[in-house]
């Protein structure tokens, strides 16, 4: 069962685990702790997600407002916070990347704003977007946004050539496929980083930590590149 | 103690019905006319009393402007979203509506909110449970489209309210009827529901396992249904009728509504038939004839149809499912009988649709499962567990009109997130946020939900408070919202401004006022039916009494029965309900054996060759047993 003891018990006063008490079983406050502990995992991103979904469903049967619908209203009021924390770090644990960035952020790393979000937020002010491209990716965007720019003219034009559609496709199959390759490469670094968990120095797992920055930043980089890409081709 | 019942209650756009769970499965709790379905039709009668279902169906026709139906389509939602409502629906909208006011209605010269109206239908539900338990109903559980938003779940929640009703939990109605289905599959494996109603369509896509139902992901119209339908083919009708009669009724409520009533009998007939025929008399005796093959209906209702396919579409690609990847689909909603429709289910997901359980009742059925689980739950139901999700983004507008969005559509509910605000202003005391909720980039494409004014903020130098806003969605998909200064640590205050919505005064007025007659009420059907009983014993011991059967009886016995039924004569008149139960089950007892002697007699003299109706039993539903056993437990 997951959670250390951290304070007393509301109804019977034994010392309590993070959800329930120990003693009685009855549910608790929510207490701040960060999504790994809410499950009892260690912090470590190659994580079981069979287990995790077990564990979501036993702790669902019992944290969900639905079992507390003839409680007492501090008791319901608490099943309903423990149990939107409990759905909020199942979701946030369950998918890989979302994971990462969230151990990350638990590590003090600020991750730069490249989401869909922040793009869209700076289509609709006209500010800039803070996007760095990363350097090895330099030639091959300068290439690709020359091609969309002059596909964007042409179709507006009516006109149509097949050359520069097939390279705008090979492009986009060439970052595709660096796209894909760095998930492998994150997925190695949770293995480093598991391990440094463990036995490592400092130093060493803020390498590991900012090698998993650069990764997540340059895979958003592909990943808007590739909308933009699908936009202007009206790819759903 | 009696009050504890919970009833499972789908409030639809065309039709209603509440249901229990009755040992280990649930059922339907008919009406008093015996039927299971409830139209959602309210009428004001000739006498400004209000009517529900099927007896304010006819009213539809006699007296169109003080009927209203389909009022499920505008509830939670503002005047400026429902011009399109209005082309096609009679509805009156108050003279004095003020922009930004929740709608109001018109039926006859009296207005009435949506919720109100809903209310209504829910009163009637609620009456015809008590009816059935004999006792006082003030728990439910309340079904939703799955797609509707936290305005829309908010005006049924204070519907509920309105009529007396404790509203235990809002369940999205695809979810419901999938619990009604996995009662008895006891299996693991994902499930599409395909959900076609009067005005509502929803998709859900579920992953069962071990008792637990996982909603992945949810996708809709709140605007699609069988009603839909009905307008195409009425428009037609009104074109034909311009054209060949050289009529224009279109203004003329009346015939409208007898060519909707045309249209929805051929609708379903043409589910069974090949085609069916329509047969509308007008003003100045005239009449509208046409014959509708299925081939015909099918076309024109194609874009009705069609657009249930990118929802389901959205949907599989929101759980990153591929069609084959899903193992039963289940259909629910009246309009799932079209085979058009089935057929196209079916090329869809690849696989032939489950349809054994009634369509129209699945939902109601399924609420009466969760408001078990809720109850405590039973054998059946204890390891049953529903997770939801909430069908749209929750966001918050941020600089340049755009939406932040901060839970995603999807999320399992109960869902939270927490963002930090901070002043602008030196000494700055109010901070306004704007809820959204929607999955558009800008703020004005989103359904706009509430405006929350944060008050109370200690004054302190500009960027310096920092106020965490925590958004909640609880259960019912309903967001609630708790603000607190940090640095201060003072709890800050929140206004809410719900865009569209009754405040919660508004709310506690409508209930205040039916409350006073919740009770009364229930006391006055109570007195009327033990009346009606009274009269309906009485009378079966007055024939009785002319039976051979009288003198077969000692003379005690004759003398103690007429003694109770002079003892029930006296109180019938009264209000006391509770005596009249009681002398009515004293002459019950009483009259058992002349019941038997008359029940031998009557067998004696149908073997004579006699018929039932000459020994004076074979009428009434009392047939062969004269004393009427009480209904009531």
């Amino acid at each position: 069962m997951p959670g250390d003891a951290t304070s007393s018990c509301w109804s019977c006063g034994t010392m309590r685990a993070t959800h329930f008490c120990s003693a009685c079983g009855k549910v608790q406050p929510a207490v701040p702790v960060d999504y790994f502990a809410f499950f009892g995992f260690p912090r470590k991103l190659d994580l079981d997600t069979a287990a995790l979904e077990k564990e979501f469903y036993a702790l669902s049967r019992r944290l969900h407002p639905d079992v507390f619908a003839k409680a007492e209203s501090p008791e319901r009021a608490w099943s309903l916070e423990q149990s939107s924390m409990l759905n909020d770090a199942y979701r946030t644990l369950k998918d890989p990347i979302k994971r990462t960035e969230y151990l990350l952020r638990l590590e003090g790393v600020e991750l730069e704003e490249q989401s869909k979000q922040a793009t869209e937020k700076a289509r609709v002010t006209g500010e800039l977007k803070k996007q760095v491209v990363p350097p090895d990716l330099l030639e091959e965007v300068f290439e690709l946004n020359m091609h969309l720019e002059e596909f964007r003219m042409q179709k507006k034009m009516g006109e149509d050539d097949p050359a520069l559609l097939e390279g705008i496709g090979k492009a986009k199959l060439s970052l595709e496929t660096k796209y894909d390759a760095l998930f492998q490469e994150l997925k190695a670094d949770w293995d480093k980083w598991d391990r440094a968990v463990d036995g490592g120095t400092e130093e060493e797992r803020r390498q590991i930590r900012d090698h998993m920055v650069d990764v997540l930043n340059r895979r958003n980089y592909i990943r808007n590149l590739v909308r933009d890409v699908n936009e202007a081709m009206e790819i759903l | 103690m009696a009050s504890d019942y919970i009833v499972g209650i789908d409030l639809g756009t065309t039709n209603s019905l509440v249901a229990h769970m009755q040992r280990e499965f649930p059922a339907v709790i008919p009406g008093e006319d015996g039927l299971n379905l409830v139209p959602s039709v309210v009428a004001l009668d000739e006498k400004n009393q209000i009517l529900v279902g099927n007896p304010a169906r006819k009213y539809l026709i006699e007296t169109p402007e003080r009927t209203v139906y389909s009022i499920k389509r505008l509830m939670g939602r503002g005047v400026e979203d429902i011009q399109e409502e209005l082309k096609f629906f009679p509805f009156r909208l108050a003279d004095d509506l003020q922009p930004g006011e929740v709608l109001r209605i018109k039926m006859g010269e009296r207005t009435y909110t949506p919720p109100e109206i809903s209310a209504q239908v829910l009163r009637q539900l609620k009456r015809n449970a008590e009816r059935f338990f004999g006792g006082p109903v003030t728990k439910a559980v309340i079904t939703v489209p799955a797609y509707f938003n936290d305005a829309q779940r908010q005006a049924t929640k204070d519907a509920g309210r309105i009529a007396g009703l404790d509203v235990l939990r809002l369940v999205n109605e695809p979810t419901a009827a999938s619990l009604a289905y996995g009662l008895d599959k006891k299996k693991n494996g994902i499930v599409a529901v395909y959900d076609l109603g009067g005005g509502t369509f929803d998709i859900s896509i579920l992953k069962l396992h071990d008792g637990i139902f996982e909603v992945i992901a949810t996708n809709g119209d709140t605007h699609l249904g069988g009603d839909d339908i009905d307008n195409l083919l009425i428009a037609i009708a009104l074109d034909d009728i311009q054209g060949d009669l050289k009529l224009d009724v279109r203004r003329n409520g009346e015939a409208v509504q007898r060519i909707r009533k045309a249209v929805i009998e051929a609708k379903i007939a043409l589910s069974s038939q090949p085609s069916a025929r329509l047969d509308v008399e007008l003003p100045g005796a005239n009449r509208y004839q046409r014959e509708i093959t299925r081939e015909a209906f099918e076309q024109v209702t194609d874009p009705v149809v069609q657009r249930t396919i990118a929802p389901c579409k959205q949907a599989l690609k929101d759980a990153g499912l591929k069609p084959g990847q899903i193992d039963e689909v289940v259909l629910v909603g009246g309009s799932t009988r079209i085979p058009k429709v089935r057929q196209i289910v079916q090329d869809l997901f690849g696989r032939v649709p489950h349809t054994d359980l009634n369509p129209d009742e699945v939902v109601a059925l399924g609420a009466a499962v969760q408001a078990n689980i809720l109850g405590g739950g039973s054998e059946i139901t204890k390891e049953m567990l529903l997770l939801d999700v909430t069908p749209l983004s929750l966001g918050i507008e941020v600089a340049g009109g755009v939406t932040d969005k901060i839970i995603l559509r999807n999320s399992t509910i109960p869902a939270s997130a927490t963002q930090y605000y901070t002043t602008q202003v030196d000494g700055q005391t109010n901070v306004a946020i704007h809820v959204l909720q929607g999955e558009r980039e800008l703020a004005r494409d989103c359904r706009s939900l509430a405006r929350f004014d944060l008050k109370g903020v200690p004054p302190m130098p500009a960027g310096m408070p920092r106020i965490e806003v925590k958004f909640l969605i609880d259960a019912n998909g309903i967001l609630q919202v708790s603000a607190r200064e940090q640095r201060s640590g003072q709890e800050a205050q929140i206004a809410v401004q719900p865009s569209y919505g009754l405040t919660d005064e508004q709310v506690e007025n409508m209930l205040l006022e039916s409350f006073d007659y919740a009770e009364e009420d229930f006391r006055q059907r109570q007195v009327i039916e033990a009346r009606r009983e009274a009269d309906t014993i009485l009378m079966a011991l007055a024939k009785g009494k002319k039976n051979e059967a009288w003198r077969d009886l000692t003379s005690d016995e004759r003398r103690r029965i007429e003694t109770l039924e002079r003892a029930l004569g006296a109180v019938q008149e009264g209000d006391d309900y509770q005596a009249i139960r009681k002398g009515i089950d004293a002459l019950n007892q009483a009259t058992m054996r002349l019941a038997e002697l008359m029940m031998d007699s009557a067998v004696t003299t149908a073997l004579k060759g006699k018929t039932m109706d000459e020994t004076g039993l074979g009428e009434g539903p009392q047939a062969g047993h004269p004393v009427a056993k009480a209904e009531f437990e």
